[in-house]
């Protein structure tokens, strides 16, 4: 009789690479029907379009590559979608699609596919189309109900904030009734499930928390400072991308620093550079452009927070026991 | 509840076995008797092919200190000393006793005076003669924690009572049926190594046994022995995190607990203490779990050292039919095993069968770096980064980041979503560091 050898341990828990993914894609399935109900075929049309690109591009690329085909992990899947959820839904869709493919292609099978992509691709596909097509990209459109859509230049509460001086009732941001990219306009439906999975330890809790955290109390200080000129807190954590960003695409696994203290900074300094963007730059929304530079930064964050390995120096060190 | 930082919980599995009372082998006919039981050096053997030698009789020893003899598990005639298949899976020099008809006689080593005359190092000198090592797993010789280097006093012996990986019940059984002999062989433990105090730790999912030595701990007092009730967490039985948990202090880097006062006995071994004191009884037999879902009757079991694997589970009902994998040792850290004609050795304290249907084969995936193996590594390690390191055989920064402080629990490879083999790969690492030293 002859048995199984292996090393230790012998058992492992039930998560897996594939599941993490399944986990993030169901979490957004309901902000992903909401923003298609909101905005109708046009909405479905872009997501179908987004995802299904991503996950041929990576399978092409695979082939290309002639290695093992990848996409059953679904992580190109999620950059397909996550991606859709970030464009307007009056984009063409052959530019969602142009999208997918440069996130894939680009910002992730040329570093070595998954694992080994240093910015989250989903954002790079979506700062590729902001750089490519920005009037597309800033075309927006009134939530219709299935009525259909027309592609009007209907201002973003960010946009009406920033450039108008209007605010938005807080109750339609929380509940999705506003102008904006198909994914990011109920904060209520992304909210959800990510404190459902984020109790069950699927989803990172410790950078969404950083991220809202630092937001809230930076835009705070400003509103606090000038409540004329600057929106409250609420305003700030309530609208555009800020909880698509903070609850899914800060948190990818890859592109997150790896130690729990890297994770906290990491958030915190995102948060910050929303405010920034947000407050003093030309753009009404910093979200992406917060996450994908702390992205760049999550090799040097993880370096400076190596934790202490248990009995190196500190406090209680070598003290004898009495 | 007190307990160590990170870490993880587990499915414990401890019910099969937990309820049943330690039933005691009788002697085989036969046994093999590795001469290498312990860490520290190989025992020379005291015996030739053809002597007859009787139970407790020291067959092997060492001049090395850091040593413990073996001794003879049965009365018989030496009918073999060759190269022998040993449980950690290589072959080491093992000495076979083969039993003949005669009654078998008490051996006393060591002799009966009264236990509170002694002096320190008397009782270190019986617990060596006596063979005994650390029972938890590591083997490491206790006559040598005992004796504290020039210089360095220990303060408290920490008895643990953990028992931290999943299956295994065979110190829960010791502290529900001997909490008694626990607490005395703690206590002279503690007298060999000049320590003031005694303190047994015990995780919450054992209640009769914390039940059972705090009722024993009561007959002394607090100031001298001490139950401490711990949250159930694994690897609490871990040396440095039990000492975290019930003492928080730290061992410090490469140290050992006797750098800050500590020393840690197992409750098996404590009780070994115990009867080599009293009764002048060697270590010739060892308390062992015989359980999983590929074994027909689990069991308690009361086993002479050098019994085979084969005898053992033959005792418990024989294997399942789609038995596929044999440990010894629990899931986390146990050792693989290539076959059931293994000797039980003084570190045997579970016999593990697993089904083909309990060992998924999972496909591994790129790290995605999700940080899980971080915050759960109990030493505070980066597990994916030492795993990286070994893979690409960076042995140099491997040890800068820490890699020689795993403790190679298996936490991180555990909670891998990515399945990474990251326990392997550190292990690799280690060895290839060795090898260029």
């Amino acid at each position: 009789m002859s048995f199984l050898i292996t090393s230790s341990p012998h058992s492992n828990d039930f998560g897996s690479v594939p599941l993490m993914m399944r986990t993030v894609i169901i979490g957004l399935l309901p902000a992903t029907i909401a923003g298609i109900v909101l905005f109708g075929w046009p909405a479905l049309l872009v997501i179908l379009s987004s995802v299904i690109a991503a996950v041929l591009t990576e399978l092409a690329v695979n082939k290309i590559m002639k290695v093992e085909p990848t996409i059953s992990d679904g992580s190109a899947a999620l950059t397909g979608l996550l991606l859709a959820l970030t464009l307007s839904p009056v984009m063409p869709w052959w530019q969602a699609a142009l999208g997918a493919v440069f996130a894939i292609a680009v910002g992730k099978m040329l570093f070595g596919g998954l694992g080994y992509n240093i910015f989250n691709p989903a954002l790079v596909g979506r700062a590729f189309l902001a750089a490519a097509f920005p009037v597309q990209m800033t075309t927006w459109a009134a939530p219709m109900f299935w009525r259909g859509v027309e592609a009007v230049s209907s201002a973003t509460p960010l946009a009406l904030m920033k450039f108008q001086q209007q605010t938005t009732v807080y109750s339609k941001l929380f509940f999705g009734n506003v102008s904006g990219c198909i994914g990011e306009t109920s904060a209520l439906l992304l909210l959800l499930p990510a404190l459902f999975f984020m109790f069950k330890g699927l989803i990172n809790w410790r950078i969404p928390a950083s991220y809202l955290g630092s937001v809230a109390v930076l835009g705070g200080l400003f509103w606090l400072i000038d409540p004329t000129k600057y929106p409250d807190p609420l305003f700030h954590l309530l609208a555009g991308g800020l909880m698509l960003g903070a609850l899914y695409m800060a948190t990818d696994l890859v592109t997150s620093p790896l130690t729990p203290k890297g994770m906290w900074v990491f958030g915190a300094a995102a948060g910050v550079l929303v405010v920034v963007i947000r407050l003093f730059s030309g753009l009404p929304e910093g979200v992406m452009y917060s996450i994908l530079i702390m992205n760049a930064f999550v090799p040097l964050i993880n370096c400076y927070t190596r934790p202490r390995i248990l009995g190196y120096p500190q406090k209680r060190f070598g003290r004898p026991v009495k | 509840m007190k307990t160590f930082a990170q870490g993880i919980h587990l499915k414990y599995n401890k019910t099969a076995t937990q309820g049943k009372a330690i039933r005691e082998l009788p002697a085989p006919k036969k046994v093999i008797i590795p001469l290498h039981q312990h860490t520290g050096a190989t025992c020379e053997p005291l015996v030739k092919v053809g002597d007859q030698v009787v139970q407790g009789q020291k067959i092997a020893d060492s001049s090395k200190f850091i040593s413990a003899p073996v001794h003879a598990s049965i009365s018989g005639k030496v009918t073999k000393i060759d190269k022998m298949p040993h449980p950690c899976g290589t072959e080491i020099l093992a000495v076979v006793i083969e039993a003949g008809e005669e009654e078998e006689p008490k051996a006393r080593t060591v002799d009966s005076r009264k236990t509170d005359a002694l002096r320190p190092e008397e009782i270190r000198q019986a617990v060596r003669e006596a063979g005994i090592v650390g029972l938890g797993g590591a083997a490491f010789p206790t006559h040598v924690k005992l004796a504290p280097p020039e210089g360095k006093k220990i303060y408290t012996i920490l008895v643990n009572g953990c028992e931290c990986e999943p299956y295994i019940t065979a110190d829960h059984r010791v502290m529900v049926e001997k909490a008694d002999e626990i607490v005395q062989g703690a206590l002279l433990a503690a007298r060999a190594a000049g320590a003031e105090k005694v303190v047994v730790g015990i995780e919450d999912n054992k209640p009769d046994a914390i039940e059972r030595l705090k009722s024993v701990a009561r007959k002394h007092s607090e100031a001298i022995v001490d139950v401490v009730v711990l949250e159930t967490k694994y690897p609490q039985g871990g040396e440095k995190m039990l000492i975290k948990a019930a003492l928080d202090r730290e061992v410090p880097a490469r140290g050992l607990p006797l750098d800050i006062g500590v020393v840690v006995v197992n409750v098996g071994t404590a009780v070994a203490i115990f009867e080599a004191l009293t009764r002048g009884q060697p270590l010739v037999s060892r308390v062992l779990t015989v359980t999983g879902p590929g074994i027909k009757e689990p069991k308690n079991l009361l086993v002479r050292i050098g019994t085979s694997f084969k005898e053992v589970i033959d005792q418990c009902g024989g294997l399942c039919e789609d038995a596929s994998k044999i440990i010894m040792g629990g899931p986390m850290m146990g050792v693989a095993q290539t076959s059931v004609d293994i000797p039980v050795v003084k570190a045997t304290s579970c016999i593990l069968v697993l089904r083909q249907r309990d060992i998924k084969e999972e496909k591994i995936y790129p790290c995605v770096k999700c940080g899980r193996c971080v915050s759960n590594c109990p030493m505070y390690l980066v597990p994916s980064r030492l795993a990286a390191f070994a893979d690409n055989g960076k042995y140099g920064e491997f040890e800068e980041w820490g890699g020689q402080d795993c403790i190679e629990c298996g936490c991180c490879a555990y909670v891998c979503p990515a399945k990474i083999p990251i326990v392997q790969w550190v292990r690799l690492a280690k060895y290839k560091l060795r090898q260029m030293k």
